[in-house]
């Protein structure tokens, strides 16, 4: 054959978005002020304390990530997804959030937890495999992660219909007056439920905020294979609003989510918040995302991370100095030491617990196995 | 044609109008005895109705959601007249998405309503398996029992409606395997006025099979509410020489196999499982055990089905007693066909059980 075909492989050249005209942001990524007509008095009142502890929350989650990552990596866990860049994001909607609002979260929202003031040992626990759950959702209305992708829209929506019969919207009572946030990912946005979500919880009102983390990867599928069009635009589709918000941001994802959790407990719901922000690392432990995506992507993110914003935004402003930060990071040593500790000292649970819980009640199903298996462990003691 | 049915709906809700439950509901006491109860001429549809209006009633946290359940009164007619009764809170219209209405309902359930979800037949319920299978049957489990998914999935299920293959499978066997869920089938006026009680008060999800030929089923029931377990199972009639296993649809079937048998002398002993999952094993077993030979009547296709596990039960547990093999008379393994004539040769019929039994007693004519 004369013309000799020869595939060539050429590195992809990144075409980095950068969120675009209509993204909400308050911090440059250089860490400088913008205003927003809409969106300033969100923030106006934090003082240098709060914003400190913004700060502090941003670099303790990143650390619960790291740990996450590392005792996965030395077999403590059996899988850990990792936050990392997504920190601001997660610690901007989260403390929007109001005691009573209730969250349901995915698979990755340890930071959310962890302003709500959730054991961090928890999610620990759960990717250890030693609970079942983890936490009890109840105690800061922080709803168990949901593996399946998409799933915990319909949920969110279900729950926030009941809120609406009970009569927990719309009355002005701030005390009373109740939303509930609703965490998924770019990938997800492509999911039935989710779509099926957003119209039903648009066909009955529901007070719901859906709070999608748009992280450009869906393990390997770029953003771009979900949609044509920004995600937050897709909102107006189904009839509510949409905003996009910077976030990697932690003061413009704080003020776009305090106002939608308004409107939703006015309620004005459902709406739509598309986070803009990058995924640093893996989808979990067990991916590899070399295998998909070239670093100068992750090198041009790392220009806008959402923790070094913040530190030269508190910095410039005299909000605080280096033994300020230096002490922050002290304290990260130590919790990240009490997390290794807790993680590897935590109780196994005994076997025949696999059988727990599938029914309120017992069944005849269940009881027989468990009962044939306690009878193969009774066998090991009496044979001693 | 749409998947929803719309001739055939329109011809169930004609058969309501002719059947308009004031009329039928009307009491009548029996002439002696005294202490006799008073009884009301009605329906297996009415019987699921006024079910439904009891637990609404009774207790304000029990919803009711699903396509068409609402202004239509039910793609059946099941929920006719309810939306007058209790509301657009209570009785609600839904958009067309079964995994939609099935997951906003684990979601209610999850904040402490009782919604009862309403899917129009059970081959659209695949469309919310993931919802029901993933979520709704491991929710306690997977949260070390803190979460409770307390709601009822109605769905209808079964064939001879001249539906075709989307609308008229009969998966409830599929349900039944499922750790997590219980799963029920009424084939009789008193359990489809009964067991909704049950189902709603139960504080695991709980999957509820109506038999689409079964609407129409007429009889009487005593005007108080019928009181029902959904633990076990029943026996229909009584026999001595051959058990019939049979629900929902095949119910009927099996009596009219029975009947037919009587006038060749072959006793036999009709089980109505009304629970599929958990399947009363014993029940079953303390039939074969006094009839030694077993006929398991099941709408579903043969291979996979509940009427394999239940064969399966027998031979681990009752293996010495029979003297005879198991026979199963299952649906023909097609999609169900549209054409009347062979919609009902791919269904178990009345003869086709008693060919069973007479070869099960060797009674060969």
């Amino acid at each position: 054959m004369s013309d000799k075909v020869v595939a060539e492989l050429h590195e992809p050249t990144p075409s980095v978005g950068d969120g675009g005209p209509d993204m909400i942001q308050l911090l440059t990524p250089e860490g400088q002020r913008v205003s927003h007509p809409d969106y300033d008095k969100y923030v106006a009142d934090l003082t240098a304390d709060e914003l400190r502890s913004f700060y502090r929350d941003l670099v303790l989650i990143r650390r619960l990530d790291a740990e996450g990552y590392a005792l996965q990596r030395q077999g403590e866990l059996g899988l850990w997804p990792s936050l990392l860049g997504q920190e601001a994001a997660q610690v901007g909607s989260g403390r929007a959030l109001k005691p009573h609002d209730f969250v349901f979260p995915t698979y990755r929202e340890h930071g959310v937890g962890f302003v709500r003031g959730m054991d961090p040992q928890s999610s620990l626990q759960l990717f250890r495999g030693v609970s079942q759950g983890g936490w009890d959702p109840a105690e800061h209305n922080f709803h168990l992660y949901t593996i399946v992708i998409g799933a915990q829209a319909l949920h969110a929506t279900g729950y926030a219909m009941g809120m609406r019969m009970d009569g927990n919207v719309g009355t002005g009572d701030p005390d009373r007056d109740t939303a509930v946030i609703c965490y998924f990912g770019d990938g997800a946005s492509s999911q039935g439920d989710v779509n099926e979500a957003f119209v039903y919880a648009a066909s009955f009102d529901a007070p719901v905020v859906f709070f999608c983390q748009n992280n450009q990867w869906a393990i390997s599928e770029p953003v771009e294979k979900q949609t044509r069009i920004p995600l937050f635009q897709r909102a107006r589709g189904f009839g509510f609003p949409g905003v996009r918000v910077d976030g990697n941001d932690i003061l413009a994802t704080y003020a776009v989510t305090q106002h939608c959790l308004d409107e939703a407990r006015n309620g004005n719901g459902p709406l739509l918040i598309e986070a803009y922000t990058y995924r640093m690392g893996a989808h979990t432990t067990a991916d590899d995302p070399t295998k998909y995506r070239v670093s100068a992507e992750v090198e041009e993110w790392k220009f806008r991370d959402p923790i070094l914003r913040l530190k030269s935004y508190l910095a410039h402003e005299g909000m605080a100095d280096e033994a300020y930060f230096t002490s922050v990071d002290e304290e990260a040593d130590r919790f990240a030491a009490e997390l290794r500790e807790g993680c590897v000292t935590m109780k196994t649970m005994p076997g025949e617990t696999m059988w727990d819980h599938i029914y309120a009640e017992e069944h005849p199903v269940m009881e027989a196995e468990r009962s044939a298996y306690l009878a193969y462990k009774a066998s090991f003691e009496e044979a001693n | 044609m749409s998947r929803r049915s719309t001739m055939t709906v329109a011809k169930d809700a004609a058969v309501e109008a002719v059947t308009a439950p004031e009329v039928s509901r009307e009491a009548s006491r029996e002439a002696s005895p005294e202490e006799a109860p008073a009884t009301v001429t009605t329906t297996y549809r009415e019987a699921l109705r006024e079910a439904h209006r009891e637990v609404l009633a009774r207790d304000p946290r029990v919803f009711l959601m699903g396509e068409d359940v609402g202004r239509y009164g039910g793609s059946f007619a099941v929920s006719l007249g309810l939306l007058e009764e209790f509301g657009e809170e209570r009785i609600r219209d839904t958009p067309l998405s079964e995994s939609a209405f099935t997951g906003a309902g684990i979601g209610a359930a999850l904040r402490g309503l009782r919604p009862i979800v309403e899917i129009m037949t059970v081959n659209f319920s695949l469309l919310a398996l993931d919802q029901i299978m993933n979520n709704a049957a491991t929710l306690r489990h997977m949260s070390g029992g803190q979460l409770s998914v307390p709601m009822v999935i109605r769905m209808t299920t079964g064939a001879g409606r001249q539906l075709a293959a989307q609308h008229s499978h009969s998966l409830e066997g599929w349900y039944a395997s499922i750790p997590g869920i219980r799963v029920i089938a009424p084939a009789t006026l008193e359990d489809a006025r009964g067991m909704l009680g049950p189902a709603v008060e139960d504080p695991d999800p709980v999957v509820l099979f109506e038999h689409g030929s079964l609407y129409n089923l007429s009889g009487t029931l005593p005007v108080d509410p019928v009181r029902v377990d959904i633990e076990s199972a029943a026996v229909r009639r009584a026999g001595t020489d051959i058990t019939f296993i049979a629900y929902a649809g095949g119910l009927g079937k099996a009596l009219a196999a029975a009947d037919l048998l009587a006038a060749e002398s072959i006793s036999a002993e009709v089980i109505d499982l009304r629970v599929l999952r958990p399947l009363d094993d014993a029940t079953i077993m303390a039939s074969v055990t006094r009839t030694h030979r077993v006929v398991i009547v099941d709408e579903a296709w043969r291979t996979g089905s509940l009427a394999a596990e239940i064969s399966a039960r027998i031979v681990e547990q009752a293996f010495f007693e029979l003297d005879a093999p198991i026979e199963r008379v299952c649906a023909a393994e097609v999609p169900v066909p549209y054409a009347h004539h062979l919609e009902e040769a791919a269904l178990p019929q009345a003869e086709d059980i008693a060919a069973a039994a007479r070869r099960a007693v060797g009674a060969h004519g």
